[in-house]
């Protein structure tokens, strides 16, 4: 992976699009999304819950307080993945093939299809920029990028990042706009690697690197933080920047 | 009452509709395997919200007919590779869902009612694929359509926790979706870490994270009963062990060969 997309640079792009959230919830197995949830939290103050940790996880109701709290809009921005993502913010987590005899078959939704429409800003999060996870169309909407008028859906997807480019979603006219790019991967190459159509900012800019002071706060509190929950990412991370 | 684990396996019916908990929530592994050991067939499976090891090793081993769920996975050890085979070769029924709807089934139950209304999964393929899920329109607000989601009763929900008292009350602490499980359940069979004297009762503390023993019929101590998975803060996941369960169950001969040592190597 080049340096443009190493783990520190996508890190302080995902703090970037948390900005100063009030609350931000990360699901299980999502390291990245944990370390700018923290990175978030010494910045700005933001709350930050941690489903898979202990120490970060406030619910004492069971895991349904999750989605209780979700429901009230109590969480700002959550992340989600997907075997696909397609051009209209459709998520899948399913799996490929004509279901419900997949091909391959995934996990499943996890909280998707209920946290999709009710967190306010949804970030999509995939590192593999490939024409086999950004299609024209799922196989299997585990939860749609948006719904027709009368559906309530206070919330959905904003953003998708991805190790290339970081898209924009428009919830109005259901389509991306590139808004930055890695900095070695020209347009072309993002659009072959797409597998759906997307709009694009004029001179679409090669995305900021981290700042002194962004791999200070990683290799210090937010490594810190971290190690409870993601203990291997942790020591690799501070390693890395050490 | 107190038994051994496999006294509370011989408890569990063939056929039985079973709640299980999520990796973070106390697995009962120890009794998976002694389900195993009597070789247990044709359960349906109801995962709260989430499948783990304990629902792979399930399926791999030809117990399962149908599961419901929300996922099923290792979490950081990657897919559940007996689960997707199954899905793939169709040898397992899938009803698909949401964690919060996984949840609200059972709190339905809990407070018996017929069904709970949820917002979300309107325009998913969820939704397309549930025929017993319902949309209507918001009765009291019209022009609202909004899922119901139909009570599930359980026949038994098996979970593990750190503690039981002298009473048979069970302390789960935080983990309160074992809670749910149990009221949701005609019955629970549970294992602990250990038992201690008196009662969860006594006092406010222990009090605030203990269930009732009128929702348990048995129970039976088994240290690291979780075991490969964590308990809280009591221990963690085994991560070894975790990883060459992963690489073994990869084919469906790895897993029998790890599932045949691993039955032989547990003391019944």
């Amino acid at each position: 992976m080049t340096t443009g997309s190493s783990d520190a640079w996508l890190i302080t792009l995902l703090a970037r699009l948390i900005g100063s959230a009030r609350h931000v919830a990360v699901g299980a197995a999502s390291p990245l999304p944990a370390a700018a949830a923290l990175m978030a939290k010494v910045r700005h103050g933001t709350r930050v819950t941690l489903l898979h940790s202990r120490r970060y996880n406030p619910f004492t109701d069971g895991s349904r307080e999750l989605f209780d709290l979700a429901g009230q809009g109590r969480i700002d921005v959550f992340f989600l993945g997907g075997v696909q993502i397609d051009g209209q913010a459709n998520v899948n987590l399913v799996g490929t093939g004509t279901y419900p005899r997949l091909d391959k078959r995934f996990p499943g939704c996890f909280g998707a299809a209920y946290l999709a429409y009710v967190v306010p800003r949804v970030i999509l999060f995939r590192e593999e920029h490939s024409p086999r996870t950004l299609v024209e169309r799922v196989d299997f909407i585990s939860a749609p990028g948006t719904s027709p008028p009368g559906v309530f859906r206070p919330g959905g997807p904003s953003h998708l990042l991805t190790s290339l480019a970081l898209f924009a979603f428009d919830r109005a006219i259901g389509r991306f706009r590139l808004e930055a790019r890695q900095p070695d991967t020209p347009i072309e190459t993002i659009q072959r690697a797409t597998g759906f159509a997307f709009d694009q900012v004029p001179s679409v800019p090669p995305w900021p690197g981290p700042t002194t002071d962004d791999l200070a706060l990683l290799r210090g509190p937010v490594a810190t933080a971290l190690a409870e929950s993601y203990p291997e990412f942790a020591r690799r991370l501070a390693a890395h920047l050490a | 009452m107190q038994g051994g684990v496999d006294d509370l396996a011989a408890r569990l019916p063939n056929g039985a509709l079973i709640g299980v908990p999520a990796d973070y929530s106390g697995v009962p592994m120890a009794l998976t395997l002694a389900l195993l050991r009597r070789k247990v067939r044709d359960l349906r499976l109801f995962c709260l919200p989430t499948g783990s090891l304990q629902v792979d090793v399930l399926i791999g081993a030809g117990a399962v007919v149908q599961i419901e769920t929300s996922a099923v996975s290792l979490g950081e050890f990657g897919l559940a590779p007996c689960f997707s085979r199954a899905v793939e070769a169709g040898t397992i029924k899938v009803k698909d869902s949401t964690c919060p709807a996984m949840h609200a089934q059972l709190t339905a139950t809990e407070r018996g009612i017929p069904f709970m209304p949820m917002r979300g999964l309107l325009g998913s393929d969820l939704l397309a694929h549930r025929a017993d899920w319902r949309v209507v329109d918001n009765p009291l607000q019209p022009g609202d359509p909004i899922v119901l989601v139909p009570a599930t009763r359980l026949d038994v929900a098996i979970f593990h926790a750190p503690l039981a008292d002298q009473e048979g009350n069970v302390w789960i602490g935080r983990r309160r979706e074992l809670a749910t499980l149990a009221h949701a359940a005609e019955r629970s069979l549970v294992t602990v870490e250990r038992v201690v004297g008196g009662s969860f009762f006594e006092r406010e503390e222990t009090a605030a994270g203990a269930l009732s023993s009128l929702y348990v019929e048995a129970i039976a101590t088994v240290p690291q009963g979780a075991w490969p998975l964590g308990l809280g803060d009591r221990y963690p996941v085994d991560g070894a062990a975790m990883r060459a369960y992963a690489k073994a169950a990869r084919t469906a001969a790895g897993f029998r060969t790890w599932l045949d040592g691993t039955l032989a190597g547990v003391p019944a």
